[in-house]
This record gives C-alpha cells, sequence and structure tokens, in this order.
C-alpha cells in the first residue's frame, strides 16, 4: 500500500525574537509522509460508520509572527484593524482583569489570607487573552499552577476564583483545590494542576473526547481543547507523548507554550537542547509557530487559525508564545536571577499598554473609556475580596464528602451497611 | 505475628509442573519493538480449580484448564443452563456488553486493537466497534492513562488496559494524581469513571519486572476502588460492575488465571466491587486470600479437610476498601485468621488487612493474626527459586496445622 509523499520545503523565516541564539539557524523543518501505523498486510474491516484514524500524509507549514506583523502593517488603518471596537474593549478588560486580580492576590498573601503556593500570571496576560477569548463555553481550557487568570479568562468568576484561593466553601472547587487546582465544570476549565506537564494528556484526552462524539457517538461536536504550559514542562516526556498522539489522531487540540523563559531559577536556555520549542511540532507532523506572547493581538490572530483548524478536524498546532512574567515563580520566590536589564526589557513590553496604545492610536475607544474599565475591574476584584472573606470555611462534613463519585467506595464496615450510611460519616468524624 | 515460611515443596510440583510445557507461543508480528512480554502464554491456572461448594453450577474438576476439546465440554453442558467459557473470554465479554450497553465505553491500550490484547480480552472487539472506540496506543502509559482521565472528565467511559500491571508503574503519575485525586480537588465537579485493569502477578518464569504486584503500591491512593477477580464468574461481574461505577477503579488480573474455564450464567448479572466472596465456610480458622493465591489456599483446603480441618474461605475481591462485614463475621465465628496473599510482605494488601482486622475485631481474635505473603525478593527467573517466592500450598497447610494447635 503506497502512500503519496509530498515533501515541501519552507525557507527559513527570520524569527522575531530578540533572544533567539542563533539567528541563521534554519527554522524549517518540514515532516516526511508518516504511514498509518497499522497492518499494512491485512484489511480490516472497520465498521463503516466510524473513520479510520489517520491514513494521509501530512504536510506541515512553519509558520512565523512575520505573517501577522505583516498583515497589519498592511492593513487599512481606517476600516480593516485586526479587531473590532468591542472586541477591544473585550480583550482589554479581560487583561485588566487578569492583572488587578493577581496583584491582590499578592497583597492578600501579605496579608496572611492566602497561603501555600500562588504562582502569578503578571505580563503573561495577552497569552490567556489571546486565546481564551475566542472559545465557547463547551470548549475546553486546561492549564498547570498559573492557571487563575486562565480561569478567569474562560469565565469563572472572580468571587469564585478569590474564594478559592482564600479556602473557603463558596470557592469554585469548595476550598478544596487552591492555587494550582482551579476546575469548573460549568466553563469547562479542567484544572489546574500542580506537576507540570501532568495537564496536557488530560487536555489530550478531552480532546480526544470531541473527536469520538463526533466520529463515534456522530454527535455535531467541534470542541476544542487548548492546553497551556510553559517551556519547562517543553523538556518533560508527557509533552511528547501527547504531541505524537494529539497528531497521529489529529485531535481538536491546541498546544500553546508559554515560554517565559525560566522555570523558577532555570533558564530555559540552560535546560533546553534546541530552545526553539515550535520547531517540535512539525517532529510530531503538526504546525509549530512562534508568536510574540507580549502582543494581544498577535497572539490572537495565531489562535485564530490554530482553533479553526483544530475544529475543522485538522489536528493539532503547537503554538510558542514567547512571554514574560514580571513577577518571581511564586510568591515564595525572591527572583534574583533574573536579570534586571532583561526585566526592564520585557516591561516595556507590558501587553496591556501595547494594547491600550493600539486602541487609542487607532481610535478604537477613548482614554475615558478605558479608564472606566479599569475602574469597574478594580470594583470587581475588591467586591471578590469582599465575598471571599465573609464566606464561611468548609465544615468538617465536607471532609470526606468527595473522596469519591459514588461514596459506596467506602467499602461496606462491620456492621454490614456502607460507610457512608454511617452519620458521622457526613460529619466527617467517621473512622475509616 | 509469624509469618510461616516453611520449605515445604512437595505438594506444589503437581501443580506447577504438571503442564509447563504447555505453552503456546504466538508470535504475530515482529516482537523486537514491543517491549516487556513478548510472548502470550497460554499456560494453565491452577487445574484443582473446582472446590467451591456453593456455587450454583456442579464445577467439573478440569485437569486441563486449557481444554478446549469438544469432548469434555459436551459432557458436562446436556442439561445445565449457562455457558462455558475460560475467564479471559468471560471479561472479553462482560466488557463487550457494556460496550453494547452505553457507547461512550470505550478501550485504551497497547495493541487492544488489532492485536485483540496480549491475552486476548478484546479480541474481536475492534472489527465490532471500530479504531476509535478500542483505541490502539503508541507506547506512552502515562499520557495515555491521563488521557483516559481527561476523557472521562469529558463524559467518555475509558478501560484502559496495562498490558502487563507493571507497565503502570509508568502510569502512576497519572493514576495517583489525576485518578485519585481530581473528583476531591475539583470539589466534586468532574468524576473519573475510568477503569485500569491489566495482569499481573507471578507467572511462569516471566521474570521480576514481569511478575509485579501492584496492589500494594496502589492502596494508598485516597479516591480509588481496588478489586481482583480470581474465577470466570467473578470476572465478568466484576468488570461489568467496574465499568458501571462512577469511581475510578482498578481490576486486577492474573496471568495465570486467564485460562480458567468455568460455567456462567446466561443471564445478565453484575457483581458488587465492595464485596467479598465466600468460597468455602467453614468453622476452624479463617482464610483470607485473593487472585491466584485462592486456588493455592483451595488445594490446601482439600488437604485440610482431610486431615479433619474445617477452614472457611473467602476471596476478599475487594482490595480497597476492604469488605469488614463478611471479614467480620468469619472472625467472629472462628476466632483464627490466615491471610494469603501473593503481595510482598512489606506495605502489602496483608499488611493492610491485618491492621484492618486487628483494630475492628481485635477482641475476637484468639491468636494473632498470621499473614503468608510472597517474600520481598524481586520475582526470580530460575523456576526453582521463582516457586518459593510465592506462598505454597504446603506452607498454608502447615500455617493452619500450627495456628490451629
Amino acid at each position: 500500500m503506497a502512500f503519496s509523499a509530498t515533501t515541501k520545503i519552507i525557507q527559513p523565516m527570520c524569527i522575531n525574537s530578540a533572544r533567539s541564539p542563533d539567528k541563521s539557524d534554519t527554522c524549517t523543518k518540514l515532516l516526511s509522509p508518516s504511514s498509518f501505523l497499522g497492518s499494512n498486510n491485512k484489511q480490516f474491516s472497520i465498521n463503516k460508520t466510524i473513520s479510520p484514524l489517520s491514513r494521509r500524509s501530512a504536510t506541515v507549514v512553519a509558520v512565523s509572527s512575520d505573517v501577522v506583523k505583516k498583515k497589519k502593517v498592511q492593513s487599512n488603518p481606517a476600516s480593516n484593524l485586526l479587531i473590532t471596537k468591542e472586541e477591544g474593549l473585550e480583550l482589554y478588560e479581560d487583561m485588566i482583569l487578569g492583572r488587578a486580580f493577581e496583584d491582590m492576590c499578592a497583597q492578600m498573601y501579605y496579608r496572611g489570607k492566602m497561603f501555600g503556593f500562588v504562582h502569578l500570571y503578571n505580563g503573561q496576560e495577552a497569552v490567556s487573552t489571546g486565546f481564551i477569548k475566542l472559545l465557547g463555553n463547551r470548549d475546553c481550557v486546561v492549564s498547570t499552577y498559573r492557571d487563575h487568570v486562565h480561569a478567569l479568562s474562560k469565565g469563572v468568576p472572580a468571587r469564585a476564583v478569590m474564594s478559592e484561593l482564600f479556602g473557603k466553601t463558596t470557592g469554585c472547587c469548595r476550598g478544596q483545590g487552591g492555587s494550582m487546582h482551579m476546575f469548573s465544570k460549568e466553563h469547562n476549565v479542567l484544572g489546574g494542576f500542580a506537576f507540570i506537564g501532568e495537564g496536557i494528556p488530560v487536555a489530550t484526552g478531552a480532546a480526544f473526547t470531541s473527536k469520538y462524539r463526533r466520529e463515534a457517538l456522530k454527535e455535531d461536536c467541534d470542541d476544542v481543547t487548548l492546553a497551556f504550559f510553559g517551556d519547562g514542562t517543553c523538556n518533560n516526556g508527557q509533552f511528547f507523548e501527547c504531541l505524537n498522539m494529539a497528531a497521529l489522531w489529529k485531535l481538536p487540540i491546541v498546544f500553546v507554550v508559554e515560554n517565559n523563559l525560566w522555570a523558577i531559577g532555570m533558564s530555559h536556555l540552560r535546560a533546553t537542547s534546541d530552545p526553539q520549542i515550535w520547531k517540535k511540532g512539525p517532529a510530531f507532523g503538526m504546525p509549530g509557530v512562534h508568536v510574540d506572547g507580549m502582543d494581544v493581538l498577535k497572539v490572537r490572530e495565531v489562535a485564530k487559525e490554530a482553533i479553526t483548524r483544530a475544529r475543522r478536524g485538522e489536528g493539532p498546532t503547537l503554538v510558542e508564545c514567547e512571554t514574560y512574567r514580571f513577577r518571581g515563580h511564586s510568591l515564595a520566590d525572591p527572583d534574583e536571577l533574573r536579570d534586571p536589564a532583561e526585566k526592564a526589557h520585557y516591561a516595556t513590553r507590558d501587553p496591556i499598554t501595547a494594547l491600550k496604545k493600539y486602541v487609542m492610536e487607532n481610535s478604537l475607544a477613548s482614554e475615558a473609556e478605558l479608564t472606566a474599565i479599569e475602574k469597574k475591574i478594580e470594583e470587581v476584584v475588591e467586591e471578590a475580596v469582599e465575598f471571599a472573606d465573609k464566606s464561611p470555611v468548609p465544615a468538617r462534613s465536607q471532609l470526606l464528602e468527595n473522596v469519591f463519585a459514588d461514596p459506596r467506595g467506602f467499602g461496606i464496615g462491620p456492621d454490614g451497611k456502607y460507610r457512608c450510611e454511617d452519620p458521622k460519616f457526613t460529619e466527617g468524624t467517621a473512622q475509616l | 505475628m509469624a509469618a510461616a515460611v516453611t520449605q515445604g515443596i512437595g505438594a506444589t510440583a503437581a501443580l506447577s509442573s504438571a503442564n509447563s510445557n504447555k505453552f503456546q507461543f504466538t508470535t504475530r508480528r515482529s516482537l523486537s519493538e514491543r517491549k516487556g512480554s513478548s510472548i502470550v502464554i497460554r499456560s494453565d491456572g491452577n487445574p484443582r480449580a473446582g472446590l467451591n461448594q456453593h456455587s450454583n453450577s456442579t464445577r467439573q474438576l478440569v485437569t486441563n484448564a486449557v481444554s478446549t476439546k469438544p469432548e469434555s465440554a459436551a459432557a458436562s453442558t446436556v442439561s445445565k443452563p449457562g455457558h462455558e467459557l475460560l475467564l479471559f473470554e468471560a471479561l472479553r465479554e462482560g466488557l463487550e456488553e457494556e460496550m453494547d450497553r452505553d457507547p461512550h465505553v470505550c478501550v485504551i491500550g497497547e495493541d487492544v486493537g488489532h492485536y485483540g490484547g496480549s491475552y486476548k480480552v478484546t479480541k474481536g472487539l475492534a472489527d465490532k466497534y471500530g479504531d476509535l472506540r478500542v483505541l490502539d496506543t503508541p507506547i506512552a502509559e502515562n499520557s495515555f492513562t491521563g488521557m483516559a482521565i481527561g476523557a472521562a472528565m469529558t463524559g467518555l467511559r475509558p478501560v484502559v488496559e496495562g498490558m502487563n500491571m507493571g507497565f503502570l508503574l509508568l502510569a502512576f503519575n497519572q493514576i495517583s494524581n489525576n485518578c485519585g485525586m481530581l473528583h476531591y480537588t475539583s470539589g466534586g465537579q468532574f468524576k473519573i469513571p475510568v477503569v485500569i485493569r491489566g495482569p499481573g502477578g507471578v507467572g511462569r518464569q516471566l521474570g521480576a519486572e514481569h511478575s509485579q504486584r501492584l496492589e500494594s503500591y496502589f492502596q494508598s491512593i485516597p479516591g480509588i476502588q481496588m478489586v481482583a477477580c480470581s474465577t470466570a464468574y467473578n470476572a465478568k461481574g466484576l468488570m461489568k460492575a467496574a465499568i458501571r461505577s462512577e469511581n475510578p477503579v482498578i481490576l486486577f488480573e492474573h496471568v495465570l488465571l486467564y485460562n480458567l474455564k468455568e460455567r456462567i450464567p446466561d443471564e445478565e448479572y453484575v457483581l458488587n466491587l465492595e464485596e467479598a466472596e465466600m468460597v468455602r465456610p467453614g468453622e476452624h480458622v479463617t482464610i483470607l486470600t485473593y487472585s491466584r493465591m485462592r486456588y493455592h489456599v483451595m488445594q490446601a483446603a482439600k488437604t485440610l479437610v482431610n486431615k479433619g480441618y474445617d477452614p472457611e474461605v473467602i476471596d476478599i475481591r475487594s482490595l480497597k476498601p476492604f469488605d469488614l462485614y463478611t471479614i467480620g463475621n468469619s472472625v467472629k465465628k472462628t476466632h483464627r485468621v490466615i491471610i494469603v496473599e501473593e503481595c510482598m510482605r512489606t506495605g502489602g494488601i496483608g499488611a493492610s488487612l491485618t491492621a484492618s482486622i486487628n483494630e475492628n475485631f481485635h477482641d475476637y481474635l484468639d491468636a494473632p493474626i498470621v499473614c503468608l505473603s510472597s517474600q520481598d525478593v524481586p520475582t526470580p527467573y530460575a523456576a526453582s527459586l521463582e516457586e518459593w517466592t510465592v506462598v505454597q500450598p504446603a506452607q498454608i497447610v502447615a500455617a493452619v496445622e500450627q495456628l490451629c494447635q
């Protein structure tokens, strides 16, 4: 059984990156056609109504943010902007919310309202906003421990996230998850994971469900999943294993790398043999894209394309967003290793400032409107804190409630009854 | 609490060597790239399977469990209800029934599709349900287990097969952190109705890494349930129960038990995940066991009965949580407990069970609990050494005799 071989070579494109160590590096890599990894001898009579898994060779395109940049320059400022006014305000509001919320978190942490490991997203708002604002409610988002803003962008109310951080029972996870485990069934936020790389397979599974619904259950389903993770994760096995599976089965997923250059104190360049993460996409048979993650409009353009690809059933995309976190890895990180010059450089590329500039220069909105948004968000965040403060802490009876979806899993006690039927069980005082 | 580990080998010789030359090596494709077990062993389980005096069907004493000869089958099928099959077929039947019943049930694992499963549990299912519902994965346990968890969170009901239970050690991250914990850390928002199953236990000279007993490693994970099947009947029933359960369930099968033949009912039945199985009621001593050791225990029971003892044998089946009702009632009756397990001595199921019984039924015990476990050694390849690592019937007999003095 022969597969037609199509190999496309794309000329090296200049990556708009202030820090690629090797600008002359050939940044191309194209997929050579892959044959279906099954038996070539036997023709299985696969259930006709289910389409066989991919047997086609894939061609891959490496895209650079130059494409987007060019687009922007060529657009007629009068009528061909990248965003409308409504979109502009929506993006602005979301990024302001993310920033204000995280700043409040820092305050609350130092006042002793929240504890443990808290990882703030300041500086990376363009990635969350740029991607998640394009999603529908049914689309899924999977994140890491730096997940507050992903949850907020997806629609989880600020008060629910703040309550969760305070450990109150009104939190989105009833206070049981904490900063690193933001979940929302209503908004399809699938976590919140403390170990890096752990969420990527879960995201792959959510994408698998989408494909399963469409192809095995014959439902009308084009839900897309976004997996967010960092540069450090890109050296982890789960990342590579999932790139392989997602490309193999053409899962509707976008792998979004938030490359902020640092994994706690480990510089990406010190940890990675080939620091250009986007290149790892084509190695597995999917497009690898590099984008300026401090520019929400560029991110949004790339995101649009990647998400549309996924919805159309064309498979996954790896998007590397060059971004930066203005604060330390967590609130416990003294952040001494990073060069102040580097921090200063990225401070000038603050995504919120950049969007504000764009909006004003293109007369999409007035300063007053933007200030109004900032005020509004300030109030939202303050209200969230008030709500969290006033909310009750979890009662003892909550301790055992969610260990099992079916509490019969606690087993049968010496008296012959299921443990969960024991009245002390709900009080949380039962002996297991 | 002494674990009497005697060096008795006598009775085991007949048991283990009888059919040791009946291996069939099935090689259907290049094996060099397949990691781990590269042969499908069709070896016998314990031929002395039939001492269950309380099953409805009359059990035929099968000397050769691999028997597929129609003559011997015909003799027993004349006027009895139900149908005969091997344990792995029972697992498949249960799985197939559940896949028919609920289209959200799917299978994920290595070689489960086109190959039909390395132990043939999923044979034919890919033809029937397609490549998506019976998904052949690349060799990436951690990731495809995580993928199953993500799929479960978003509405599917995956059954993950570990080609050998030992391979699931690579998936420990996902099983512990996500499978067990996500329902809790999400505040109850997401449920994870996965079944993780596969063959484990000490086989016939499979070597250390393919002879592992993972039940001891997984038992501490909060949020999961563990069950072990031991007969075709309970294999099918537990498979169906595990799939229907909203909790993540780990179903432990045993490499040597796949070819046990048994007659099971034609009618649909689902067993209770949390209950233990009374194998043989008795008065003198409670013997708690599970999986393959059930057969060693039953063989020892025969000897014990001849010697005038009356052991009560319970297959605990539910490794986590323990069925303390069945176990407790037994302890209250006999006042003596022996645990026979294939787990390692240290930190095994037996250790937890001992603690649990001591805690709950201390007043009813006339003697310390005896726990017979495998030696704390990596399972050796040599047959003689391998034999000594697991508990043999002679040791069980000796332990009972000592306990009941």
